[in-house]
């Protein structure tokens, strides 16, 4: 032990380091939101509202597509950041009832990087982009609400006739959405 | 020591440590030319107190190997009961200690197979116990499943290490299995490589796509997944799911035994319910055994000088094990990473006046030339002070410029500046002048 001390004290001449204060320290997840919040890039489309703006771990982001087939529409997700992050990723959900081939009656929101794909490396840029794209390419092939990707596959045009009726806060074959017109 | 030596009958003192005493007492091929072998070495290894984290499959196996290493002083923290699923690995435990704690039934066993080893067991949680509590150890040893758990405790080491005091720094000796893969290696915080500059040597968890999981769903796990993960948000939202509660298991097992009617799908069990929501990894006990012992064998190096460690500065610190397809065993240096958030960057002492704005402050920043920022974000663990973006919260935090330092921070509070143009970010702790 001793000469693990040695070699440390070697190290130390090289930096110049003081001790860290036996304060309360920002947690490894913090300062990885942190970052990840500094390299956001919302555009016009996008913003986010932090209910307490001490917990950067947990707020909402609001996406209002500017084309597609979802325009017009004011979405909002809320995310919830562990202190795993990054290795965990966020847990993200749509907390309005929509209409969408993706995402089900829950708000659960099926994107690969949200789940089987995410990695460390990825950062809060990559999900949002993601779910952005979302709104704009509508995925049939990994539905979570089957008869919206039904729809879609069997039938582009009615499906976006169901996407504008779902959005003015009607009902889709029986379903109610809630309307989520800007 | 010669005298004990040469009594090597079965009733000698040493008897039962006569090989290890062979390298203990004397230099060997990769000894230090000022080491010296002999009583001192022994003594302080039988008084060096060392922690185990763990008393599961790995815990089991490193708990065993440490008391037959002539370690005399451990602990062992584990805050798990005993499982008969356990039984067939965890070779400490008895049908009869199905119920009771991991940690108190393991140090009795070994305490009993091998007279003069004291081993202190805690039951509870590695976040139950503080600084203090760790201070008293010379190294720790890990087994464990957790990845946030080992994350953990890399941190409070970390966070642990006084630069004017030599016991301030503990060994971490990490020992981890997958199945018929592992790895063992060793840390030594704020010198070497640490847990989270490796985060990425561990494999993320295997997810199935949710949307498998709702429409298609192929074998029995996915329909636990489903129950585990849409179902209960759907009808039991306000229960936070308790993955020990046989109550909430078999609401699951339920749930997913219907769904799996459904589709057709066979071997939905209690157990395998249990297993997927838990994330039990599958364990094979010899994968379990090689990885601890090698544990112990660095540990006891450390402690002992008698032949280098895995994990010097500069040397080889991660000893991976595969067995999946024959065996495959690397040992390589993995490099400390400049920018890792626990060891990239130790917080520097930096004396300000505590009527600064937090403006002004940041303003001296970009004057700084280590700094130099342009955008700079500051946080503490508690506050978010300063963010420039995005622009919800830089709107929310902007008052909070024009405040006094005093009024937002305690003396000594630790920050951290980020600037979207470093990669690295910058901890200060603050102490007002
Ligand atoms: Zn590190």
């Amino acid at each position: 032990m001793l000469k693990i001390w040695n070699m440390k004290q070697k190290q130390q001449q090289a930096e110049t380091a003081a001790s860290g204060g036996k304060k309360k320290k920002v947690t490894a997840a913090q300062l990885r939101v942190q970052k990840d919040l500094s390299e956001l890039s919302l555009g016009s489309t996008m913003k986010t509202e932090f209910p307490n703006p001490d917990d950067i771990l947990n707020f909402t982001l609001t996406i209002e597509p500017d084309e597609g087939m979802y325009k017009g529409g004011s979405f909002h997700f809320t995310f919830a950041i562990n202190q795993n992050f990054p290795h965990d990723p966020p847990k993200v959900k749509c907390t309005q009832k929509i209409y969408h081939p993706n995402i089900d009656l829950e708000g659960n929101v099926c994107l690969n990087i949200l789940r089987e794909d995410w990695k460390p490396v990825l950062n809060l840029n990559a999900v949002i982009v993601g779910l952005q794209f979302l709104f704009l390419e509508p995925n049939a092939s990994d539905p979570l609400n089957k008869e919206a990707a039904e729809d879609l596959k069997s039938n582009r045009e009615g499906f976006k006739r169901n996407v504008r009726q779902s959005m003015t806060g009607g009902s889709v074959k029986g379903q109610s959405y809630e309307r989520v017109q800007k | 020591m010669a005298e004990v030596l040469q009594k090597n009958g079965v009733s000698a003192p040493r008897a039962r440590w006569k090989h290890l005493d062979k390298i203990l007492t004397r230099p060997g091929p990769f000894t230090d030319e000022d080491w010296v072998p002999g009583e001192d070495v022994i003594e302080g290894l039988s008084r060096t107190k060392i922690l185990v984290i763990g008393a599961g499959g790995l815990g089991c196996e490193i708990l065993k190997s440490l008391a037959l290493s002539g370690f005399k002083d451990i602990h062992v923290i584990d805050m798990d009961t005993i499982d008969v699923s356990n039984l067939n690995r965890q070779f400490l435990f008895r049908h009869s200690d199905v119920g009771q704690p991991k940690a108190t039934i393991a140090a009795k066993f070994v305490e009993r197979r091998v007279p003069g080893v004291k081993i202190t067991p805690f039951v509870g949680k590695i976040q139950d116990k503080d600084e203090d509590y760790y201070r008293q150890f010379t190294m720790v040893v890990c087994g464990l499943d957790s990845i946030e758990a080992r994350r953990w405790i890399n941190s409070t080491l970390v966070d642990m290490v006084d630069e004017d005091d030599p016991d301030s720094l503990k060994p971490l000796i990490d020992g981890g299995t997958e199945g018929f893969k592992g790895q063992a290696r060793v840390i030594l915080p704020t010198m070497t490589s640490c847990i989270e500059c490796q985060l990425d040597m561990h494999a993320p968890r295997a997810a199935v796509p949710l949307c498998t999981l709702a429409t298609i769903p192929r074998q029995p796990q996915h329909c636990i997944e489903w129950a585990h993960i849409i179902k209960w948000e759907e009808e039991r939202k306000d229960v936070t799911l308790d993955t020990d509660d046989p109550e909430h298991i078999t609401w699951l097992y339920q749930k997913a035994l219907s769904r799996a009617k459904e589709f057709n799908i066979e071997g939905v069990t209690y157990s395998m319910t249990q297993g997927v929501v838990k994330n039990i990894i599958p364990a094979i006990a010899s994968t379990n055994a090689i990885v601890a012992a090698s544990c112990c064998n660095e540990a006891f190096k450390i402690a002992t000088n008698t032949n280098p460690p895995l994990g010097l500065p500069g040397g080889n610190n991660y000893m991976m094990y595969s067995g999946d397809d024959s065996i495959y065993t690397y040992t390589f240096e993995h490099l400390k990473k400049d920018d890792c958030p626990v060891c990239g960057n130790v917080a520097k002492k930096l004396e300000v006046n505590g009527d600064m704005t937090l403006e002004s402050f940041l303003e001296s920043m970009a004057e700084k030339p280590e700094a130099q920022l342009k955008k700079p974000s500051i946080r503490s663990e508690e506050k978010t002070l300063y963010y420039q973006s995005p622009p919800s919260l830089e709107e929310q935090t902007r008052p909070n410029l024009k405040k006094e330092l005093s009024e937002l921070l305690e003396n000594g509070e630790e920050v951290v500046v980020t600037d979207p143009a470093f990669q690295i970010s910058f901890k200060f702790k603050l102490l007002f002048k």
